[in-house]
């Protein structure tokens, strides 16, 4: 997995709530068997104007020329920012794949949902919870930096669990420990529990006298 | 010793290890497969050099990616074609049991795990889809995964997991005719909000859930996740043992002959002490509840059928608002406009909510002696297995559809997230049984409003969303 330790970027605002998996990845995607390639079609049915299809070359399409990722200022943005319960719906990680595959190294709101949260630290992608006034703080400056044409930087330090304004405020964040030691080093979770592989067969062998059902 | 929750009985029974910052390997009893969140953990155990730790604790089925018409054609669309012959492949390849299209038993992955006593009480069961909340109906916690996680679980058998903080939702009384699991649910999401659970492990308790049939409870429970609950769960009682034991269909995995009178003795002990603390204590009045239509973009956007679409003048809170004003410009619908009036182009009975064969029972009561309304396009009804297919069928239940005009399918998941060829084209409006509203969930800029099968099928033969009490007992 990607390590995360430092990583200073571009901010796109989401402002919406409740942005849904559905709309991060439409489902026509999820017909694939591979882990990349998700990128293109990250929050499909609002980027482009015509409908996608796995079968149709984007290049073919027609950009929505509103839509924020469309949008001049935010192209090589990093850092997604968004409004509460990001990520709900479905468990699918090609949400998590297709912010990754397009270049975003970590999404800032107030909430997300619980399978994409956990999804996302399986990628490397840092889920970053923020109040709520930080994050009207954050959507605010960003939207007065737009307005002088300068895009909106943050710095992000997972080490101090620290968010940095362009300004200099410095917003601090909680993060399990487990979870934060894994990301900065990069660690595989698959191979860190089968260290633990002796204790997964006592535990069965327990079981099995008590519960021969389950076996 | 403390008094100690469903949730807290079922976390403990599966701690492998705890560690010290409060997590945990948790042990997973079960683990389903289906095409669409496996193919990339399989790919990654090969890159890995892995096996399965336990073949037999995973079950596989393809539901998403299914044709519901015409399956001696095969899957015509090459991409989902693949994906389904890639599960295929990697159940072959693994030793992994696999029910595949042909199969009687195959069907939706949550409908078919307690159908064949796959998923049985005090279980932990996971699969890489977010309904898994599904199975907690028979007092088993059971959540929804991530394909990493997938990976994780058919190379260790286990989670690192964190214990979330448990929440009793109570429904007090009793609801009144006519009023569904899928009412209660939808109420109890109206009032939480769809981010209420976020955090939590829901358990449902009260009348109202005590009265429902397993059935019932697995519709409450498949929603839990609409609240933002990763897992929802019932209480074990007799119904549970009842329907573990001789339930309509299938139960191969169910324990027999001395395992059965053990496994019972287990699992009478799979409920909350008296006296045991949640974090949090949510109530409703069961009296209060009535038949439920969403008119948004978001389970949480819901009303009773006899209220008005809400208007979003009224909202304070601005993000909310503006959420309304997308919602309803979305969905076509005006504010304050009666939800009696609108009316619907196509009609879906299905999914892992309710496809169930006391759904298609209670679909053919009301389609019985009508027939679908002439505005109405199409009405889909699509069974959860092909044992439920099968056991309607005895019951003659395809003949009431397929009089009133409405199509007989074979199981999926079909237009509840439209992966196949079952959709609704844009701006068409469904009344469905499924359980999301989200935009272009059904197709691109489709229209949905979930509803119980009673009010589903009201709505077809009427036109438009009808209370359906008021046909009940007319016919
Ligand atoms: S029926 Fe719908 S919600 Fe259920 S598993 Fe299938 S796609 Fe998911």
């Amino acid at each position: 997995m990607e390590q995360f330790t430092q990583h200073s970027g571009l901010v796109v605002p989401m402002d919406r709530p409740n942005v849904d998996t559905d709309a991060i990845i439409p489902k026509q995607y999820l017909k694939s068997v591979k882990r990349a390639g998700f990128g293109p079609n990250l929050f499909d049915d609002w980027r482009y104007l015509d409908p996608g299809d796995p079968a149709i070359d984007n290049a073919t399409r027609r950009p929505n020329p509103e839509f924020v990722l469309n949008l001049p200022q935010y192209q090589g943005s990093t850092i997604l920012l968004g409004r509460e319960n990001f990520g709900c719906g479905s468990s699918r990680e090609h949400a998590v794949w297709a912010l990754t595959d397009y270049g975003i190294r970590a999404v800032i709101a107030p909430s997300f949902a619980d399978i994409f949260f956990n999804n996302s630290f399986k990628n490397g992608l840092l889920p970053i919870t923020l109040s709520e006034t930080e994050i009207d703080q954050l959507f605010q400056e960003e939207a007065e930096g737009c307005q002088l044409n300068e895009g909106y930087q943050l710095s992000i330090d997972l080490d101090a669990q620290t968010v940095t304004t362009p300004s200099g405020t410095a917003f601090s964040f909680e993060i399990d420990a487990f979870r934060k030691y894994r990301l900065l080093n990069g660690l595989d979770d698959i191979g860190l529990t089968l260290q633990q592989q002796d204790s997964i067969k006592a535990y069965e062998e327990r079981r099995k006298v008590e519960a021969p059902w389950l076996f | 010793m403390a008094a100690k929750t469903l949730y807290d009985k079922l976390w403990d029974a599966h701690v492998v290890r705890a560690e010290e910052d409060g997590s945990a390997l948790l042990y997973i009893d079960r683990q389903l497969l289906h095409e669409v969140t496996s193919p990339q953990a399989f790919e990654g155990l090969r890159l890995a050099n892995r096996s399965p730790w336990r073949v037999d604790a995973n079950l596989a089925v393809p539901d998403h990616n299914v044709p519901t018409t015409n399956r001696e054609q095969g899957i015509v669309d090459p991409v989902a074609r693949t994906q389904v012959e890639t599960l295929d492949q990697n159940a072959d390849e693994f030793g992994i049991t696999e029910f595949k299209m042909g199969d009687i038993r195959q069907g939706i992955v949550h409908v078919i795990g307690p159908e064949q006593g796959a998923t049985l009480p005090g279980m932990t069961i996971v699969c890489g889809d977010s309904h898994t909340s599904t199975h907690g109906a028979l007092g088993a916690l059971a959540f929804g995964i991530g394909t990493s996680e997938v990976e994780h679980v058919l190379a260790t058998q286990c989670l690192v997991q964190k214990k979330s903080k448990s929440m009793l939702v109570r429904i007090n009384g009793a609801v009144g005719a006519g009023v569904t699991g899928k009412d209660i649910v939808l109420a109890i999401i109206g009032k939480m909000g769809t981010a209420g659970g976020t955090g939590y492990a829901i358990e449902f308790a009260g009348k109202a859930i005590e009265n429902l049939s397993v059935e019932g409870r697995m519709t409450v429970c498949n929603m839990a996740i609409e609240a933002g609950a990763r897992a929802g769960m019932v209480a074990v009682d007799q119904k549970t043992i009842d329907f573990v034991e001789n339930g309509t269909v299938g139960r191969t995995y169910a324990p027999r002959g001395d395992d059965w009178e053990k496994a019972v003795t287990a699992w009478q002990e799979l409920h909350s002490d008296a006296g045991a603390e949640f974090d949090a204590v949510v109530e409703l009045n069961g009296a209060d509840i009535a038949p439920q239509v969403t008119w948004g973009t978001s389970p949480e956007m819901v009303v009773s059928v006899s209220a008005k679409v809400p208007n979003p003048a009224d909202e304070s809170d601005d993000v909310k608002r503006s959420g309304m004003e997308k919602a309803l410009a979305y969905m076509g619908l005006e504010a304050n406009a009666a939800i009696d009036s609108i009316g619907v182009d196509k009609v879906f009975v299905g999914s892992c909510t309710n496809s169930r064969i006391e759904d298609l029972r209670a679909a053919a009561e009301v389609a019985k002696g009508r027939s679908k309304a002439e505005s109405v396009k199409q009405v889909l009804i699509v069974p959860g297995s092909g044992l439920i297919k099968q056991q309607a069928e005895k019951e003659g239940l395809d003949k009431i559809f397929i009089e009133a005009g409405f199509e007989w399918r074979d199981p999926g998941c079909s237009m509840c997230l439209a992966m196949n060829a079952d959709r609704l084209e844009p701006e068409e409006r469904c009344a469905s049984t499924s359980n999301r509203n989200f935009e272009s969930r059904q197709g691109l800029n489709s229209r949905t409003h979930l509803v119980s099968p009673a009010m589903a099928v009201a709505a077809a033969v009427t036109g438009h969303f009808t209370d359906v009490r008021t046909l009940m007992g007319e016919a």
